[in-house]
C-alpha cells in the first residue's frame, strides 16, 4: 500500500485528490481526502463498517458514485468515515467496498461536504501512479 | 484566455460576444466594477460562456459582480431558458445546496439595548439554534415530512411555530406549487428527517446585526426597518434534502441528455428541455427542495426569536420580531419576463444570485410593491451585509437578479493555512463581534479576507441600476453553522 491523500485548492469549495498504484488505492484516498474536510480523521476510529456496491458507465463517473454514496450514507448513518478498503473492477466498471467509521456523536466536526462533482474530474494513471479526483461541493 | 475575450460594454457591463467562441448562442454578460473585473476568475468567464451554448436561452448568459469558479454554472450566474424553444433545466444552474438563501427579522430594540446583553444574546442563540455538520432540527416522521415537501414553511406555521403574517414576506409565501415527493427518492427523505430547523456547516450562519446607515429611507420605511435597530439575518438553505436530490438527478439526466441529443462543454451543465417528462420530474424534486428550505427558516426564525427573547427575559412579539423578508440565492423557478416587446414564461436559473424583482411586481407584497423586492446581502463573517431593493432596469437586464454575497477569493484550504479560529475569534471580539461556532477550522476558513469586499460587490451591482442600496447591516455576533 502506497496510498497518498490530499485537499487541493478551489476557490469557493475544494478539491480532494486520492493517488495509488493501483486505480482502488486512488479511490480509497479520494475517499480520506473527502473525509478529512469533515473530521480530523486519523482521530476517527474505526467502529463501524458499510459494504458498497457500485457500477456506473465510466472510472469517472464510478468516482463520483463513490464519493457521493459515501457522503450520503455518513448523512443518513450519522457515521464519519476514516477507513476503505475497495476492489475496482476496471473492466465492470464497478467497485465492492467497505468503510468504516465512528458516529458523529463522537467525534468533533469540521465542515459537511454537500455533494461530489463532475468539475476537475480526473481517473488517470500518470507513469505508473493512478490519481482520482474532483471538486466537492462544501 | 477568456479574459481577454471582454469587452467593456458600458460603465460596470463587460461581455463576451456571441461569436467569439463557437457554439455561444447569446453573449455572456459580466457585471462588475474595473476593480473587480481585474480579479474574475478565468475559470468563470469560461463557465459563463459554457452557459450561453445551452438550448433555449434568452438575451445573455449572466455573472454577477461577485461571480466566481464553481461548477457547471459560475457561482453568482443567472440564465432564462424558453421552453418553447427547446429550453433546458440544468442541476448546474441550481446546485446541490438548493433554495440556499437568506432572511432578514426585524427587533424593535436598538443597539444600545442589545450591546450590553450581548454575551448573553450570543450564548442563547447558540444553545437554541441547532448549527454545524450533523446538526438535527425537528424529528418528522415521513408522513409528516411529505406535508412539508407540498406545504413548506406554511407546514411551520400550521404547527404553531411559525406566525401565519410571516407566509406574506417569504418568496412564494414560503410554498412553491408542483412539488411532488413521490418524485424524491427514498434516501433523500431519510436524510432530511431529522434535519428541518438546523442551520447546517460551511458559509452558513445566524448573525445579529445593527442597521448602521440607510440610503433609501422610503424603501427602508416600506421595509420596517431603521438606523440603529437590531435585526437578526440568517443563512442557510434545504440541507440534506437539496444535496441528496441534486446527486440524484445529476445521475439521471445524464442518459437522457443524450436522447435528446443537447450536448454541454462542461458534464456537471447536464441538461435535459424543461418541457421533457425528465425536465418536468426534476422540476418537481427541485421545488420540494425549495419547500424544505423555506420550512427550514421559518423554523430556525421560530429557535431563533425563543432564544434571543429569552435573553430578555421577553416574548418575540413584544420584541417586534417580525420577518422583514425571505429570499433564496440558488433556484430555478418558472417566471414571466420580458423579451423582444414580448412577455414570455421562462425558467430562470439563478446560483448565487438573489432575485430582485422591480416595482410593481404581482409576486410581491402589496406593502413592498411601490419600493421593490427587499434583497438581502449576506456578507462574510465580520463584514457588512447589505438590504437592496430590486429596479425595472434589473427586470429588463437580468431577469430581476442581482448578488448574493462577497464571493470568495480564497480557498478554503489556503484560508485555513493563513488563518487560525481561534485568533480570528479573539480579533473579532476586539472589533465588537462576538462569534460562536462549532468548530476552528471551520472559522478560519471563513475568514474575512477569504472574502471579495461585499461592499465593492454591492456598490458594483448599485452603480449598474440593478439593484439599489436601501441600507448596511453591521455584525454584532455570528452564530456560525
Amino acid at each position: 500500500m502506497n496510498m497518498k491523500y490530499e485537499v487541493y485548492p478551489h476557490t469557493a469549495d475544494a478539491g480532494v485528490r486520492g493517488i495509488g498504484d493501483t486505480v482502488s488505492e486512488a479511490f480509497e484516498g479520494a475517499a480520506m481526502a473527502t473525509f478529512s474536510i469533515m473530521a480530523d480523521i486519523e482521530r476517527v476510529k474505526p467502529e463501524t463498517a458499510i459494504s458498497v456496491e457500485l457500477s456506473a458507465g465510466s472510472l469517472e463517473d464510478l468516482l463520483v458514485k463513490w464519493l457521493n454514496e459515501l457522503i450520503s450514507l455518513s448523512s443518513l448513518k450519522g457515521i464519519v468515515f476514516s477507513k476503505f478498503e475497495v476492489d475496482v473492477d476496471e473492466g465492470k466498471v464497478s467497485l465492492k467496498a467497505t468503510a468504516w467509521g465512528q458516529s458523529m456523536k463522537d467525534v468533533p466536526l469540521q465542515e459537511e461536504v454537500k455533494a461530489a462533482t463532475y468539475a476537475d474530474l480526473k481517473v488517470e494513471k500518470t507513469g505508473d501512479r493512478w490519481v482520482a479526483q474532483c471538486i466537492v461541493d462544501v | 484566455m477568456a479574459s481577454r475575450l471582454l469587452k467593456k460594454i458600458s460603465n460596470n457591463v463587460w461581455e463576451v460576444p456571441a461569436d467569439a467562441v463557437q457554439g455561444m448562442r447569446v453573449p455572456a454578460r459580466f457585471y462588475s466594477s474595473d476593480k473587480l473585473i481585474a480579479d474574475l476568475d478565468e475559470k468563470a468567464i469560461e463557465q459563463a460562456v459554457n452557459v450561453a451554448t445551452l438550448p433555449g436561452i434568452k438575451k445573455y448568459s449572466i455573472a454577477m459582480p461577485d461571480a466566481h469558479w464553481g461548477y457547471g454554472f459560475p457561482i453568482g450566474g443567472v440564465a432564462a431558458f424558453d421552453p418553447d424553444e427547446n429550453g433546458i433545466i440544468t442541476v448546474g444552474g441550481i446546485g446541490f445546496d438548493v433554495n440556499c438563501g437568506v432572511r432578514l427579522i426585524a427587533t424593535n430594540l436598538d443597539e444600545e439595548d442589545v450591546r450590553p446583553k450581548i454575551r448573553q444574546v450570543m450564548d442563547s442563540l447558540f444553545e437554541g439554534v441547532p448549527a454545524g455538520l450533523g446538526s438535527e432540527g425537528l424529528h418528522l416522521s415521513q408522513s409528516e415530512l411529505n406535508e412539508v415537501m407540498v406545504e413548506g414553511a406554511r407546514w411551520v406555521v400550521r404547527k404553531g411555530y411559525g406566525w401565519e403574517r410571516d407566509l406574506n414576506h417569504i418568496e412564494e409565501g414560503g410554498m412553491i406549487e408542483g412539488a411532488d415527493p413521490s418524485n424524491v427518492s427514498k434516501r433523500a427523505k431519510e436524510r432530511e428527517a431529522n434535519q428541518i430547523g438546523s442551520l447546517g456547516s460551511g458559509n452558513h450562519y445566524l448573525e445579529v446585526q445593527v442597521v448602521d446607515e440607510v440610503y433609501d429611507e422610503d424603501a427602508a420605511k416600506a421595509y420596517g426597518i431603521r438606523k440603529g435597530q437590531v435585526v437578526i439575518m440568517v443563512h442557510t438553505g434545504s440541507r440534506a434534502m437539496g444535496h441528496q436530490i441534486g446527486m440524484d438527478y445529476i445521475e439521471e439526466m445524464a442518459p437522457a441528455m443524450k436522447k435528446y441529443g443537447i450536448q454541454v462543454k462542461d458534464k456537471e451543465l447536464v441538461s435535459v428541455p424543461f418541457n421533457s417528462p425528465e425536465g418536468r420530474k426534476y422540476f418537481s424534486a427541485m421545488n420540494v427542495a425549495m419547500n424544505i428550505a423555506w420550512a427550514n427558516r421559518e423554523m430556525i426564525t421560530y429557535y431563533a426569536r425563543q432564544a434571543f427573547a429569552k435573553a430578555f427575559s421577553s416574548s418575540p412579539e413584544s420584541l417586534g420580531m417580525e420577518l422583514v423578508y425571505d429570499v433564496g440565492h440558488n433556484t430555478g423557478k418558472l417566471e414571466l419576463h420580458e423579451v423582444d416587446g414580448k412577455t414570455k414564461k421562462l425558467v430562470v436559473h439563478r446560483k448565487g444570485s438573489t432575485r430582485a424583482l422591480g416595482p410593481g411586481r404581482p409576486e410581491l407584497p402589496p406593502e413592498y410593491r411601490e419600493a421593490g423586492q427587499p434583497v438581502l446581502i449576506g456578507g462574510s463573517m465580520g463584514t457588512f451585509s447589505y438590504v437592496l431593493k430590486g429596479t425595472t432596469k434589473g427586470m429588463e437586464e437580468t431577469f430581476g437578479s442581482a448578488v448574493h454575497g462577497a464571493g470568495r477569493k480564497m480557498s478554503r484550504t489556503q484560508a485555513k493555512k493563513e488563518y487560525r479560529g481561534e485568533e480570528l475569534a479573539k480579533e473579532l471580539e476586539r472589533r465588537g463581534m462576538l462569534i460562536r461556532g462549532h468548530s476552528w477550522s471551520g472559522l478560519a476558513e471563513e475568514a474575512p479576507d477569504a472574502y471579495k469586499d461585499v461592499t465593492d460587490v454591492v456598490a458594483a451591482i448599485h452603480d449598474a441600476g440593478i439593484a439599489l442600496m436601501v441600507a448596511k447591516l453591521r455584525p454584532l455576533g455570528t452564530v456560525k453553522g
